[in-house]
């Protein structure tokens, strides 16, 4: 469903992503990791568009997204983005703020776009603050927000860019939870964590970035019992779930 | 369209008058520059000082000349102030070019309490930290401030005193109201003689930019030499 | 100064009205709030073609707010006095003058505050919006737009005091705001120039120190309030 071929990006001189080539499935649940540096939000920001690239092709659904011409906004809304920092607009209530995208993109009514909205926002356990505002709700709150704005757009793909690194640690298992219950219905997600737990947990298979190459690809099985790289071990080792199992570094 | 004859204004009397004018308003800029920043300084210090008469003056100061438009304060100073002092006084400022004295005091007060605010913020802005960080290294009070506070301060500062520079500059202007002899007075003298007024009005509005542009240059210039460190 | 304010306060506070035109205080407050209320949309618009990615938009702003921005406000009066007769066809009050003047002069500097604000808005904002999908126009009118106007709230009450006070220049041209009012009891009176400005001073002074009072008080309470604007007012 996402393909990538050959993608380069640079950053002035530096190379930010090196040849990636790589397919999602549809319906996969694939995590990305790796050190700070390595690239990989850069990558999941070119799937819809947030960073340009300079040679390769990625396409989404057989469309190539990065084709000028291409009508960018109507491609977006087929594709839900959780942001690390929430984003939330803050002038606006929990509810406008997931109703706003269906309202002017969908051509929805005002009690329609609630409709959805709600649904939503009961699915990610927040429907009761349904008309608070961003200020007053925690961090862990605000992004199954996040999440619910986006779900309301009923994307194919979901994409998350490290969704829990702001949290406070007693809140990253609510919003886990909710990126769970929406793999176990068969949505495609690509997720960018650190959260090697909720990876071992809900992946289909893991990725492994560092210096803008994936450096490691399989399934989850095979990437926590056999990583085939040293760098990848290393990584491991360094790494603890905050779901209370502390991975014991495998291979030789 | 009626021809315009910029020579009129380039040549002769008229250029005389508005060269005057441009020399007299850079000459009220740099006397009102060189009497402010002390004010200011000495003012800002004592608005963050821990002495309450003192902050409580210093805010009187500021807040009392902020809150009216500097052309009342050259109006009072000119048409007021002098009613306030002794004959002999009076005679004096009145033998020695009352319009361009007043008008001084005027623009200084009033750049004065602009600049200290501006100080006082960018001493505020140095992290408590800083000084604290010097003096355990074992530097006293004032040589603390000396090599760590106010070279971090002035860093801050120097943008905003440029813009009041440039405020000042385009004060000057206000002058004309008690009859100094400033580039806008002359302009208008010019106007009412020679009839031209989008070739007098033109040439004075260039030599308001052109001094404007330098001072905005020296910010931009400024602000790439020495970008504020964000805290 | 009692008696000054007892014979003249009505003529300090509206002027000649009704037996003339408005003036005096009245006059002041009223040319002050016209013209920021028609600063602020010119204002955004050119903010907006400031940011524009079409050069022809960009450039002949950009030049015309650095021209008004390093003009003295006094020297924009004259080019106003002195030509909008021309451009209208008929003859300009000096109402008219001053306010054409003032909406320009502010215009250009709210220009910077918005466009200052608008760039200032936190990334995330702008990305959250597109990435859901809406347009450029959209996310500015619902997201962008909205939040910089709350976030400008103290610096547009801030600048009514700064134009109230620049309306004092009306009285060179012979507007008969408070200024002027002021100096003509002065040619009457003659003898208590001080007393007189100094009712000036203290009008204007009670005028603008209550609103900037006002001004600190809607940034505390935004501030306390609301993340995004602490950032952005930081």
């Amino acid at each position: 469903m996402i393909d990538f071929r050959n993608v380069n990006k640079y950053y002035g001189r530096y190379h930010a992503l090196v040849d990636v080539t790589e397919t999602v499935a549809r319906g996969e649940v694939v995590v990305v990791c790796g050190p700070s540096g390595s690239g990989k939000s850069t990558l999941i920001r070119t799937i819809n568009r947030l960073e340009e690239i300079d040679s390769g092709r990625i396409e989404v659904d057989g469309q190539d997204v990065h084709r000028s011409g291409i009508d960018i906004n109507r491609f977006r809304s087929g594709i839900g983005f959780v942001f690390q920092q929430f984003n939330l607009f803050p002038h606006r209530t929990v509810l406008d703020n997931c109703t706003l995208a269906p309202v002017h993109l969908r051509g929805l009514s005002g009690a329609e776009a609630r409709d959805q909205a709600l649904q939503m926002l009961n699915r990610v356990g927040m429907a009761d603050k349904a008309n608070a505002f961003p200020a007053q709700l925690s961090g862990g709150q605000q992004q199954r927000v996040a999440i619910a704005r986006a779900l309301v757009m009923h994307p194919p793909i979901m994409l998350f860019d490290e969704p829990t690194s702001a949290l406070d640690p007693e809140m990253v298992g609510e919003v886990l939870l909710v990126i769970r219950d929406l793999a176990h219905r068969g949505m495609t997600l690509v997720c960018v964590t650190h959260e090697m737990g909720f990876a071992r947990d809900v992946a289909d298979r893991v990725l492994f970035m560092d210096r803008g190459r994936i450096l490691e690809r399989g399934t989850t099985r095979e990437f926590f019992d056999h990583p085939q790289h040293e760098r990848t071990r290393r990584f491991l080792a360094d790494i603890r779930s905050p779901f209370g199992r502390t991975d014991p570094p495998s291979g030789g | 369209m009626a021809q315009f004859d910029f020579s009129v204004v380039t040549t002769g009397e008229f250029r005389q008058w508005l060269v005057q004018g441009f020399l007299l308003s850079l000459r009220l800029t740099a006397l009102t520059w060189i009497l402010s920043l002390p004010l200011a300084t000495a003012v800002a210090l004592a608005r963050l000082s821990s002495v309450r008469p003192l902050r409580w003056l210093s805010t009187g100061f500021v807040e009392g000349i902020r809150n009216i438009p500097l052309l009342v304060h050259f109006l009072f100073w000119y048409f007021a102030f002098p009613e306030l002092l002794p004959e002999s006084a009076r005679n004096w400022l009145y033998d020695h070019d009352a319009e361009t004295v007043c008008a001084v005091i005027a623009l200084t007060l009033y750049t004065s309490c602009y600049m200290a605010e501006d100080i006082r913020s960018g001493i505020r802005a140095v992290p408590v930290v800083q000084l604290e960080a010097a003096r355990t290294l074992g530097f006293g009070f004032l040589s603390s401030m000396r090599r760590v506070v106010l070279p971090q301060a002035l860093r801050i500062v120097v943008p905003p005193l440029l813009s009041q520079t440039l405020d000042l500059w385009k004060n000057t202007s206000i002058a004309t109201v008690i009859g100094t002899g400033e580039l806008m007075y002359q302009a208008q003298r010019v106007e009412t003689a020679s009839f031209r007024g989008v070739e007098t009005f033109g040439v004075t509005t260039l030599a308001y930019l052109s001094v404007s542009l330098a001072i905005t240059a020296a910010a931009v210039l400024f602000q790439r030499g020495f970008p504020a460190r964000p805290t | 100064m009692i008696e000054l304010l007892r014979t003249y306060g009505v003529y300090f506070l509206i002027g000649q009205f009704p037996h003339g035109p408005l003036g005096g205080l009245a006059l002041t407050v009223l040319l002050g709030a016209a013209a920021l209320v028609l600063a602020f949309p010119l204002g955004v618009l050119l903010a907006l073609m400031r940011l524009s990615a079409s050069a022809a938009l960009r450039w002949p702003v950009t030049a015309l707010v650095y021209v008004v921005r390093g003009t003295p406000l006094l020297m924009v009066i004259f080019w106003a006095y002195f030509f909008l007769p021309s451009l209208t066809g008929q003859k300009t009050g000096q109402f008219a003058t001053m306010l054409a003047a003032l909406v320009l002069f502010d215009g250009a500097y709210l220009a910077e505050v918005v466009r200052a604000g608008i760039q200032g808005l936190a990334r995330g904002q702008t990305e959250a919006a597109r990435s859901l999908g809406l347009s450029y126009a959209t996310t500015l009118q619902r997201v962008v737009l909205p939040q910089v106007f709350r976030n400008m709230l103290p610096s547009l009450v801030n600048q009514f005091v700064t134009t109230l006070k620049d309306t004092s220049l009306g009285y060179i041209i012979g507007l008969q705001e408070l200024s002027f009012v002021a100096s003509q009891v002065n040619s009457q009176v003659v003898v208590h120039p001080v007393a007189i400005y100094g009712i000036l001073a203290l009008l204007y002074f009670a005028l603008c120190f209550g609103l900037s009072r006002f001004a600190y008080a809607l940034e505390r309470r935004a501030a306390r309030v609301d993340p995004e604007f602490r950032a952005a007012n930081a």
